[in-house]
């Protein structure tokens, strides 16, 4: 089985937990023998030990020519043989517009028709489009910067160009920035597509929809053969607000990397410090509600003293929270870390007493699975993707901010609470692996494969 | 000779209302829930059981005998909510072919804490029973069949019982059966009925199981299995909750008109009859001695305390409990007192129990929480506040400091 894998981040450069679940379910599916060819809209320069190779298009072309490079992607390789990364370099030509991508496409897919029975096929169309190719760009690594529209064309427009010259059986698209891309690789290789729905519009921007975005998931969805949908509740908002039929749509659960010495927490808390730390882990944008946790940090500590409440992540709302905790006169008890990459996350993970995901709208969630596997309480909302799966968790509704602060309170009060949740919750959280959302693709693939 | 003999649980908790850190009202119960729940399964499963058992009582003229343990906590429910239910087990009691079993007013752990609190929770329970239905209980089973040797020694000791009812479980009788009466080691008097675990779930768990091999189960069918028990055996013990008629198998699974023709099916074999507890234990003499050195009860698959003593979140707020008992005593303030001994109620450590993955859904179905992490965070917001109260009723006596329950 060989999947044509269209993505948008991958670590170390992620804004939030698509790039973890790409990273861990290619890894699952490379365990389980399949093969993979990822795509990323950028060149990654990989620093951080990876399990992958990683290719750009340029690389592609100059046949890996420099023997600098080739032994990087030897040493790769054999650490993890069946996952092919490519990506698509950074903006070739200034004034390149969606349409103008989109006509490319085109033009490919009429020349392909014409041509479909000759031997050379489309290749000098593309050859001749990415003629001008060589010159390489660095552009910042922040993925939601410039122009969005025409970055998700020209992402769509190399991959049609990558995938010409792969052979693969399935296309696999994660969120709507791929979806253009995987469109136009089915429509030009025949090939049936799946595209994975880890957030939604609805997610995102609650009622206020992008009505692009909206559009290209819509199309997405409907062009797509089968659709993983990373909950229950993505499933329903897919089925109810973008006109889906259910059974076009599986559930596939996200799943957590074990890391090795997550036990390390356990003997630390509660002992090295009398003051107790609530962690919240996440981008502090609206649909996180990182608002809520704020106003149970202000009802816990009506109650408790010796408390401090940990915000880890950066987002559009930063600002506006650091404001509102200084309000409300408890800004000597929110500490704000900004974002945190590797171990640092680690780091904040062993401090915490409890970690909060207070989520108004979270497809899914891995955070907590990450909490759980670094041996943390985990308290999260009713309204997260993940409550499905975990019951070894406090679970509380969002806006009940009365209930959230009693919860946080009950935990740091105490003892027995938190070590029951920390036992069951780091045992129950073993049999969400990867490996299990990596085998339930596959039989989504292989359904989708059958013969009618 | 099989003599079935039938005992029926019946109990509900005083269930907690939601309770938070930021709640001070010394109201811990929730009144609406109790009262719905309470007439709830008085509608579908104590009026109609009783109504019919009482026809059958009647119709038999003394051939047919039960037996009910009802628990302090239920008969005040009664009281308070549905009163009719009270005048149908008077009767019941009224026929003189019901027996009232003793055990703690409270449905409580207690005997696992404090032997005073113990012995105090039976008395009160047989104070009332006795007022009730002007018998005195002869036979005491624990909250959920809880037994060890040590139980049994404590009973003895009491002077009043003459047997103890429990689980028949297998790894107390080894290759021995529970149809037959025995006696617990290092005691002289008091005899051991053991429930016949198989026949009781039969009725009580498999009853409307459609994918059983045995569905549906006949009143004629069940008592051909009685009769295998005639020559090899003295007594039939079926000891189940008694929601099980109308709650737990609804009423649309037949188990109203099987308990309605049971009598009937087993009498027919001339060997068989139907006894009360204390019948049982004055009819025959032990056949042996059942060495029960570790707690075993009716519960789940272990048969163990592990539903109620099984994480540490239970055994903490047990802990709690049982450590303020001399200081809620000491206030001599009955409405805490009172509180303090609803809360010993062992469904509240019960919602606490996390093992879900056996038996979860006895376990959930029982529980009016979403987890059992709610639960005892429920209970210890109530066990805190509880303190408080028991701490400034305690201040204006004696200026004694109370750091060890503050």
């Amino acid at each position: 089985m060989r999947v044509f894998m269209l993505g948008w981040e991958f670590p170390p450069f992620i804004s939030g937990g698509l790039g973890t679940a790409c990273y861990g379910l290619t890894k699952a599916m490379n365990d389980l023998g399949m093969e993979i060819i990822f795509v990323l809209p950028k060149p990654v320069e990989t620093h951080s030990a990876t399990h992958v190779k990683m290719l750009s298009p340029l690389q592609c072309q100059a046949a890996a020519s420099t023997s600098g490079s080739q032994t990087t992607l030897q040493a790769r390789e054999q650490e993890f043989p069946n996952v092919t990364f490519r990506s698509v370099p950074s903006p070739l030509e200034a004034y390149a517009t969606p349409q103008y991508y989109q006509q490319k496409i085109e033009g490919i897919i009429r020349e392909k028709t014409v041509q479909a029975a000759t031997e050379k096929g489309v290749e000098p169309a593309i050859q001749q489009w990415l003629g001008r190719a060589e010159e390489y760009v660095h552009i910042p690594h922040d993925q939601y910067s410039g122009d969005m529209y025409s970055e998700i064309h020209r992402y769509a427009a190399y991959a049609v160009r990558l995938a010409m010259r792969e052979n693969f059986d399935v296309i696999h698209a994660h969120d709507w920035m791929t979806y253009p891309a995987g469109i136009a690789v089915a429509a030009v290789t025949g090939k049936p597509l799946v595209v994975h729905v880890h957030s939604t519009e609805f997610d995102r921007s609650g009622e206020h929809v992008n009505q692009m975005v909206y559009d290209i998931e819509r199309r997405g969805m409907h062009a797509a053969s089968k659709i993983i949908a990373v909950s229950y509740l993505t499933r329903n908002i897919i089925i109810s607000r973008y006109g889906v039929l259910g059974e076009k749509v599986e559930v596939v659960y996200n799943g957590v990397e074990q890391n090795g010495d997550n036990r390390q927490a356990f003997t630390r808390v509660g002992i090295s410090s009398n003051e107790k730390i609530v962690l919240f882990l996440g981008r502090i944008t609206m649909q996180k509600g990182p608002e809520y946790f704020l106003m149970a940090a202000r009802k816990v500590l009506e109650e408790i003293e010796n408390v401090k409440f940990v915000m880890a992540g950066s987002g559009d709302m930063m600002h506006r929270i650091i404001e509102m905790a200084a309000q409300m006169g408890i800004g000597h008890k929110v500490l704000f870390t900004g974002f945190l990459r590797g171990h640092d996350v680690e780091k904040v993970y062993q401090m915490a007493d409890l970690y909060v995901m207070p989520s108004v709208s979270e497809p899914f969630g891995i955070a907590p699975l990450e909490a759980l596997n670094h041996d943390v309480p985990v308290l999260i909302s009713k309204q997260s993707g993940v409550s499905e799966v975990l019951t070894h968790v406090l679970k509380v509704d969002f806006w009940d901010v009365n209930e959230m602060a009693n919860k946080i309170i009950a935990v740091l009060k105490y003892p027995p609470l938190q070590l029951t949740l920390r036992e069951h919750g780091n045992f129950e959280v073993r049999r969400l692996r990867w490996s299990g959302a990596a085998e339930k693709c596959r039989k989504v693939y292989e359904r989708m494969l059958q013969p009618a | 000779m099989a003599s079935v003999c039938f005992y029926f649980q019946v109990h509900q908790p005083f269930r907690l209302r939601h309770y938070t850190v930021f709640d001070h009202s010394p109201r811990y119960f929730d009144e609406f829930k109790n009262a719905s729940i309470c007439r709830k399964v008085a509608n579908k499963c104590y009026l109609p059981a009783n109504r019919l058992l009482l026809d059958v009582i009647r119709r038999f003229e003394g051939r047919f005998k039960i037996s009910y343990s009802l628990t302090g906590v239920i008969l005040e429910q009664f009281r308070k909510y549905c009163p009719e239910v009270m005048s149908t087990f008077d009767a019941l009691a009224e026929t003189g072919c019901v027996e009232f079993l003793g055990e703690t007013y409270y449905h409580s752990l207690s005997f696992l804490y404090s032997y005073e609190e113990f012995t105090e929770q039976i008395n009160k329970h047989t104070d009332l029973i006795c007022r009730l239905y002007g018998q005195t209980p002869r036979v005491f089973r624990n909250t959920e069949l809880i037994y060890s040797n040590a139980l049994a020694e404590t009973i003895e000791k009491m002077g009043r019982f003459d047997a103890i009812i429990t689980e028949g479980a297998d790894h107390i009788l080894g290759c021995r059966s529970s149809n037959f009466v025995y006696r617990p080691p290092n005691c002289s008097h008091i005899k051991l009925l053991l429930k016949n675990y198989s026949l009781s779930d039969d009725i009580a768990f498999r009853f409307g199981n459609r994918q059983w091999s045995e569905y549906p189960l006949t009143a004629d069918k069940f008592a051909s299995w009685v009769n295998r028990a005639n020559g090899n055996g003295q007594c039939v013990n079926l000891f189940m909750d008694y929601e099980t008629f109308g709650e737990h198998q609804w009423e649309d699974t037949g188990i109203f008109s099987f308990m309605n023709h049971l009598p009937e099916e087993v009498l027919k074999h001339p060997d068989n009859n139907f006894m009360t507890p204390s019948e049982v234990a004055d009819t025959y003499e032990p056949v042996g001695v059942v060495d029960v050195p570790h707690i075993i009860s009716w519960a789940d698959l272990e048969r163990d305390l592990s539903a109620w003593l099984g994480n540490a979140m239970q055994s903490n707020a047990l802990h709690e409990i049982y450590e303020i008992e001399k200081h809620i005593k000491q206030t001599h303030n009955e409405e805490l007192i009172a509180d303090w001994r609803r809360l010993q109620t062992s469904d509240h450590f019960y919602y606490m129990c996390t093992k879900y993955f056996s038996d979860g859904d006895v376990h959930k179905y029982f529980n009016p929480y979403e987890s059992p992490y709610d639960s005892y965070i429920n209970f210890m917001n109530v066990v805190s506040n509880l303190r408080e109260r028991c701490q400034q009723l305690f201040l204006p006596h004696k200026r004694e400091p109370l750091s060890k329950i503050s």
